[in-house]
């Protein structure tokens, strides 16, 4: 840490809770069935899904592996898939 | 150049707040607090206090405003008692874990049930692990330079804690005193508005997260950076005095007050707040008839100041702890247990738990006297045994049930 934090404050370059540790599994996003609704970008409950100009992406470390965006996905684009070891 | 006044102990406490200049006041009315946040008001309103006050629909809400407000880089300032306090749990909590520099008077009151509105401890004692520093003040005087005093020591980097300033409900909070007030001149001096955050604040130009959900290891690492603070705010508080000493002449020891104690000492009594007035008369009546008997007057309880009560009681044979509250489960008072704690690496020491004046009663000198002469025949005692029931003091020949 390069500041010496004495309250709970959220602010550049220190990391309060890390929800990609909880994960057991990991959601993996078939492009080819994706129509780009942006209902699992919506619903990510911790934001861990970026829209780009090409489509969205799953940024993994902080994904949770809630499967919400599996659930949510019209075109079922999304798969859950287990975690080694957990 | 300082005057003298007659007032109340909540005069005392709203006059003492007003002189540190406090940016924001939120408060609740209860008794025995009401009058501390009405003369507050006054004085903002006749113009003598340039100062946001905010009238609040409880306890709950005034403890939330002053963290907003604290974290906005104000100096704030709030009073309470009792029922008011147990409502303020949640963000008084808050307060100390965001280590928010908030000061707040207590006038203490008995808890419910039974319907009660005097004096004892239990209020701000069953609070005494939420994290607060707690400073119990004997006279009107000693609340007028001690919340002085807290915003000193709250304010201070070392620390950055919310501190209460505990008297006794109606004992001081409605009976006149003298009490010589500085102007605000030599207390502008003492206590300068530079209060800056750069831990934790609310400031459009530095953009920063207050208070997210974190993970216990973080927690853990903040929890054990607020007890470090606590045990340096024992320093801390022992410099105030000193400054405070020094600039106006009148001398409040830190932590702990040890009355008449020297070599030849044999027992002492520990006290708390306004009480510490009568236990003084018991043991000066008592040290002419040439009883070996002190006393102790415990003035901070959070952090408490375990090593400087240790040092104090090191010749000492027995001790005798007079609760103004119960700590239920243990059948003692609080601070009982408290001295027990920071004295059990000392097992010569017999010690004696004396619960009195729930509820407003008074505790005579007369009282004292007994618990005094009680503890004198502890000290004096070959192999008597640790452990003593507590005795409770209670006023005789009262017929409670007819
Ligand atoms: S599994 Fe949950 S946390 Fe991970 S990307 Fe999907 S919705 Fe977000
Ligand atoms: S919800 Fe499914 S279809 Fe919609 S953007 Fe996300 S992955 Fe693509």
């Amino acid at each position: 840490m390069p500041h010496d934090y004495v309250a709970p404050v959220g602010v550049e370059g220190i990391y309060i809770i890390n929800t990609g540790k909880w994960r057991i599994q990991h959601p993996v996003l078939a492009e080819e069935k994706c129509v780009k609704c942006g209902k699992c970008f919506m619903f990510c409950p911790v934001g861990a899904i970026k829209r780009r100009d090409d489509g969205y992406h799953i940024d993994l470390e902080y994904c949770k592996g809630c499967g919400v965006c599996s659930h949510e996905c019209p075109t079922k684009a999304i798969q859950m898939i287990g975690e080694e070891g957990k | 150049m300082s005057h003298v006044e007659v007032m109340t102990g909540n005069q005392a406490a709203s006059t003492a707040a007003c002189l540190a200049r406090p940016d924001v006041i939120a408060a609740y009315p209860i008794t025995p607090q009401s009058s501390v946040v009405e003369d507050i008001s006054k004085a903002i309103a006749e113009g003598k206090l340039d100062a946001l006050i905010s009238e609040v629909e409880s306890e709950h809400s005034a403890m939330s405003v002053l963290e907003g407000a604290a974290l906005g880089e104000a100096r704030t300032f709030s009073a309470t008692s009792s029922q008011g306090l147990a409502f303020m749990y949640e963000p008084y909590f808050r307060a100390s874990t965001l280590r928010l520099p908030i000061v707040m008077a207590i006038a203490n009151r008995e808890m419910i049930s039974p319907q009660t509105l005097w004096a004892s401890a239990q209020d701000s004692l069953s609070v005494r692990d939420a994290g607060w520093i707690q400073y119990y003040v004997e006279n009107n005087q000693e609340i007028l330079d001690t919340i002085l005093q807290a915003f000193c020591v709250a304010e201070d980097k070392r620390v950055l804690l919310p501190i209460n300033i505990c008297y006794d409900g109606f004992y001081l909070s409605h009976m006149s005193e003298r009490v010589d007030v500085p102007d605000q001149a030599q207390v502008d001096a003492f206590l300068p508005q530079c209060y800056k955050p750069d831990h934790i604040y609310l400031d459009p130009d530095r953009p920063m997260a207050v208070d997210p959900l974190t993970n216990g290891d973080l927690l853990m690492e903040y929890r054990q950076k607020h007890l470090e603070a606590q045990q340096r705010a024992l320093t801390v508080i022992e410099e105030a005095s000193e400054v405070f000493f020094n600039l106006f002449g009148r001398h409040w020891d830190g932590c702990v007050e040890a009355y008449k104690i020297d070599h030849n000492t044999k027992g002492a009594i520990i006290t708390l707040g306004s009480m510490t007035g009568a236990a003084r008369e018991a043991i000066d009546r008592l040290q002419s008839e040439g009883l070996p008997i002190g006393l102790i007057k415990i003035r901070v309880v959070r952090p408490f100041p375990k090593t400087e009560l240790r040092e104090l009681l090191s010749g000492i044979k027995a001790v005798g702890v007079v609760d103004r509250n119960v700590c239920f489960g243990w059948n003692t008072g609080i601070i009982y247990q408290e001295v027990l704690a920071a004295i059990s690496g000392s097992p010569s020491i017999v010690h004696q738990p004396f619960i009195a004046g729930l509820g407003g009663e008074d505790i005579t000198i007369e009282m004292f006297e007994t618990a005094a002469r009680q503890v004198v025949t502890l000290a004096q005692k070959k192999n008597g045994s640790r452990d003593q029931e507590t005795i409770w003091l209670r006023s005789v020949s009262e017929e409670v049930h007819k």
